[in-house]
């Protein structure tokens, strides 16, 4: 820690002690002090100081920075799942924030260690993120800049088309066999390109509609008629794509955890009667709730808390659920004492979408306030909608469920036996932005090279929508086909 | 670590800028979100949305999705415009990203004088007025009212009079002041010296100025006035209108005011010289003259009666004379060329805009010589 000041260090290494006698493991966790130019430019790449070149990472940073000199808003900390893990402080910050985003991070630490949903990433990403980098500068001096950028632009159009669960399925045979093969050429990324396309599509299946194929992005780097740089570059996009969908899985989770640890050890051992104040207001501005908007911070706190306070009192399970008598719910305390223990498993093994699904009750609810909005056209404003626990929920979850994107599959690749290729839209109940999906059509198109269809529903009609690579057409279809 | 040694998110920053202003890629520029500068002007502050560029992805319909909130409200009551969990203009944008700012006028000047790299102004040789009195609580007296107490100053005093009179006890010191031992504020006047300024706005309100043409002229000359007023203290703005016939007008009235008619350029110039003369005395005053139009004289003869004016009447007395010609489909806009073959002073700037785009190059124009 030879770039921590002694008072820092000695803090550092107090609450790593405090935080592995509460039980929390992590591993090995390297902080970094910067300036808040540095710590801007680190959070605009995504945490990664050594990704790849891209504007889009110009304008977060334009963003974080403007909001910054602005006085909006300020990062305190950033923090990186990786073995060891990284993480980097706000050279400014009065040492008691300091010490509130260690105890924070080591939260975190412990977190991406042991959630389930972690534990397929790749634990050396920083040195991962550094080779992609290096293999898209290398396209950059062979083919020019505005190509590859371009090509970029394509692949970060649809970086959502991935499947976050399957990694966690053991692949077909064939890929794996496929894998071996290619392990054996030279070069890696060598896949089937152009000439090779008929064959390979012909060895394939085309329909897929009785199983659908999610992974968009796996589906054309293995398909799709690319030169090698672009499909390397593709799966270069998917690669970071899947490293990141876990921290988009578990938000309400991940914060949630790591809050309720800096609140315990902050208040426990940490504070001295002098910080208190200050504590307590960057504690209570980071919990902070908003008409308009769901903090996780403090859903997630407060869910890690509740859940400790009923696994405590014994509140669940058959006599607890059955119970009907109010005052007796909220007296009930069994002192079965197993808070701490069930938040562990909690963290362990539930993503965000499990967490509320199981744990939001309705008492939560009602004591949190929370209630659901609608956009109303004719105030164009949102408006409250409802307070009703039932109608809350089922917003909550599906605003989680697939991080909040819209279920996009590849249905049939040789669609009316001319190769063109026909993506379905799950249509759960809302519609897609329309003029995004046809730019992102157009998208596809490019790396496709035939044309794209896309099922889906507008107004409550089946619908498809094409793009023949000249112009967009759209096609009504039987609404009960679209809901297959 | 050594990767931190690189400033490469700069090289990262100055493309995504470029793709914002249109220079490069020019199939993003429709995702470009919040161009425009001057968003609202409420108060005191102005927002500043900061532009985004969203690459297009397969997306919910954020009007039709709603979601989940926290805190009180009665069912039917706003939650505030803005997008659910999205800092944004609820789907009147293409892309959900716009950030909004409110800066001061004095931040904005700033930013504005960073970013087009604009000098300060050197103010014309001497020209300082006393402009105003200033009371000031710099000194003490032994007499005063009450709430003008000053704490510390009987306490030293009290303190002072202990120690003195062998009072003080450092064990147990306990300082009661007197009447003799109170001490109060008092106030001295100052005078402050500042310069002083006047800029004036002509702006041709003939009947080829059209609705697009006094926007643009309004977005430029706020710019012109944010800047000029965070370079000089006291500063007057006047406003002249004119199309056939020249007036004064208040500054709403300056942008709002659609004339029709003819053009005669020089009966502007002649009352703008006779406000100069009359109340602005070139030897006391920096002076500058802003001038819009499209361009469209009445007749030759009045162009070089203006001309002559330009060169006999204001090069002498004026810092600037600054000319923007904003383009309209009626305009011929000879009047620019008249002026740029026929006037040769480094006091006269001459810019023409032809859309919102070109009003920060023009202004940059105006300005850039720090004069």
């Amino acid at each position: 820690m030879a770039n921590l000041p002694i008072e820092l260090a000695k803090a550092k290494e107090g609450i790593e002690k405090i935080a592995r006698s509460y039980g929390l493991d992590f591993f090995k966790t390297i902080f970094e002090m910067l300036d808040y130019e540095k710590l801007n430019e680190v959070a605009a790449y995504g945490g990664f100081p050594t990704r790849y070149p891209h504007w889009s990472f110009g304008m977060e940073y334009d963003q974080l920075s403007k909001g910054y000199e602005y006085g909006l808003s300020k990062i305190y900390e950033m923090v990186i799942n990786n073995d060891p893990c990284y993480a980097y402080l706000l050279k400014s910050n009065p040492l008691v924030d300091q010490k509130l985003v260690m105890a924070h991070v080591y939260g975190h630490g412990d977190f991406f260690k042991h959630n389930y949903w972690f534990s397929q990433t790749d634990r050396r990403m920083i040195d991962t993120t550094a080779n992609h980098a290096s293999r898209v500068r290398k396209y950059i001096d062979q083919y020019g800049y505005a190509i590859v950028e371009e090509f970029l632009d394509v692949c970060l159009s649809m970086d959502n088309l991935i499947d976050p669960h399957s990694v966690f399925i053991q692949r077909k045979k064939i890929t794996a066999e496929k894998n071996k093969l290619n392990e054996k050429k030279k070069n890696p990324f060598d896949l089937p390109d152009e000439k090779n396309r008929k064959e390979t599509v012909q060895d394939q299946k085309y329909d897929f509609s009785d199983d659908p194929v999610k992974d968009i992005l796996f589906f054309l780097i293995e398909h799709a008629p690319l030169e090698n740089w672009q499909r390397d570059i593709l799966q270069i996009v998917r690669k970071e794509a899947y490293y990141f969908a876990p921290q988009g899985q578990t938000k309400i989770m991940n914060e949630g955890w790591a809050s309720y640890w800096h609140s315990k050890m902050m208040t426990e051992h940490i504070l001295t009667p002098s910080e208190v104040i200050d504590y307590a207001d960057h504690h209570s501005g980071t919990l902070a709730t908003s008409p308009g908007k769901l903090n996780p911070y403090k859903i997630g706190i407060e869910l890690f808390r509740d859940i400790e306070d009923r696994w405590n009192k014994g509140k669940y399970g058959k006599d607890y659920d059955e119970c009907t008598d109010m005052r007796e719910k909220a007296n009930w305390n069994q002192e079965t004492g197993k808070g701490r223990e069930k938040i562990f498993e909690v963290r362990k093994i539930y993503n965000d979408v499990m967490f509320v699904d199981e744990f939001f009750t309705e008492e939560f609810c009602l004591k949190h306030k929370l209630f659901s909005f609608e956009y109303n056209p004719e105030t164009t404003q949102y408006e409250v909608f409802s307070r009703a626990f039932s109608t809350i929920k089922k917003k909550l979850l599906f605003s989680l469920t697939n991080r909040g994107q819209p279920f996009i599959f590849v249905k049939d690749a040789n669609h009316e036996g001319k190769k063109k290729l026909l993506l379905w839209h799950k249509h759960a109940g809302i519609d897609l932005k329309i003029d995004w999906a046809y730019a992102t059509m157009e998208n596809i198109y490019k790396i496709w090279k035939r044309p794209v269809y896309l099922e889906t529903m507008v107004d409550e009609k089946g619908k498809i929508l094409i793009f023949d690579g000249k112009e967009h057409t759209s096609k009504s279809i039987e609404s009960e086909e679209a809901k297959k | 670590m050594s990767f931190f040694e690189s400033k490469k998110i700069k090289s990262d920053l100055n493309r995504f800028k470029k793709i914002v202003r249109g220079k490069i890629k020019q199939n993003l520029k429709k995702y470009v979100t919040a161009q425009e500068m001057v968003g609202k002007k409420g108060g005191e502050f102005v927002s500043i949305p900061i532009p985004r560029v969203n690459l297009p992805h397969f997306e919910h319909d954020y009007e039709k999705k709603g979601g989940v909130g926290q805190g009180e409200g009665e069912q039917g009551e706003a939650v505030g415009k803005q997008a659910p969990g999205e800092a944004g203009k609820a789907g009147s944008q293409v892309g959900k990203h716009i950030m909004e700012v409110d800066v001061s006028l004095e931040e904005l000047a700033e930013i504005l004088g960073e970013e087009l790299a604009l000098p300060r102004i050197e103010s014309k040789g001497q020209k300082q007025q006393i402009s105003n009195q200033k009371e000031k609580y710099t000194g003490i007296r032994n007499v005063g009212p009450n709430s003008l107490r000053h704490f510390k100053r009987t306490y030293k005093q009290a303190l002072i009079r202990n120690i003195v009179s062998d009072k003080y006890d450092p064990i147990d010191p306990l300082i009661v002041p007197i009447k003799d031992d109170v001490r109060y504020r008092s106030s001295k006047t100052t005078f402050e010296k500042t310069t002083s300024a006047v800029i004036i706005y002509i702006m041709d309100v003939s009947g080829s100025m059209g609705a697009e043409q006094k926007e643009i002229v309004r977005t430029e000359s706020f710019w012109i006035d944010t800047w000029m007023r965070s370079q000089y203290k006291d500063i007057e703005s006047r406003y002249i209108i004119h199309d056939a016939q020249a007036k004064e007008v208040d500054q709403e009235a300056f942008y709002k005011t659609r004339e029709s008619g003819g053009t005669i350029i020089s009966s502007a110039y002649a009352l703008c010289h006779q406000m100069i003369m009359e109340q602005y005395s070139p030897a006391n005053w920096n002076i500058y003259i802003f001038h819009f139009s499209d361009g469209d004289n009445w007749s030759s003869e009045d162009t070089i009666k203006c001309i002559d004016m330009v060169e006999n009447k204001f090069v002498p007395n004026v810092n600037l004379f600054c000319y923007g010609q904003v383009e309209s489909q009626y305009g011929s806009g000879q009047f620019l060329k008249d002026i740029e073959s026929k006037v040769d002073s480094e006091n006269v700037i001459t810019s023409k805009i032809d859309s919102k785009d070109d009003i920060y190059q023009s202004i940059k124009t105006f300005l850039g010589k720090g004069k």
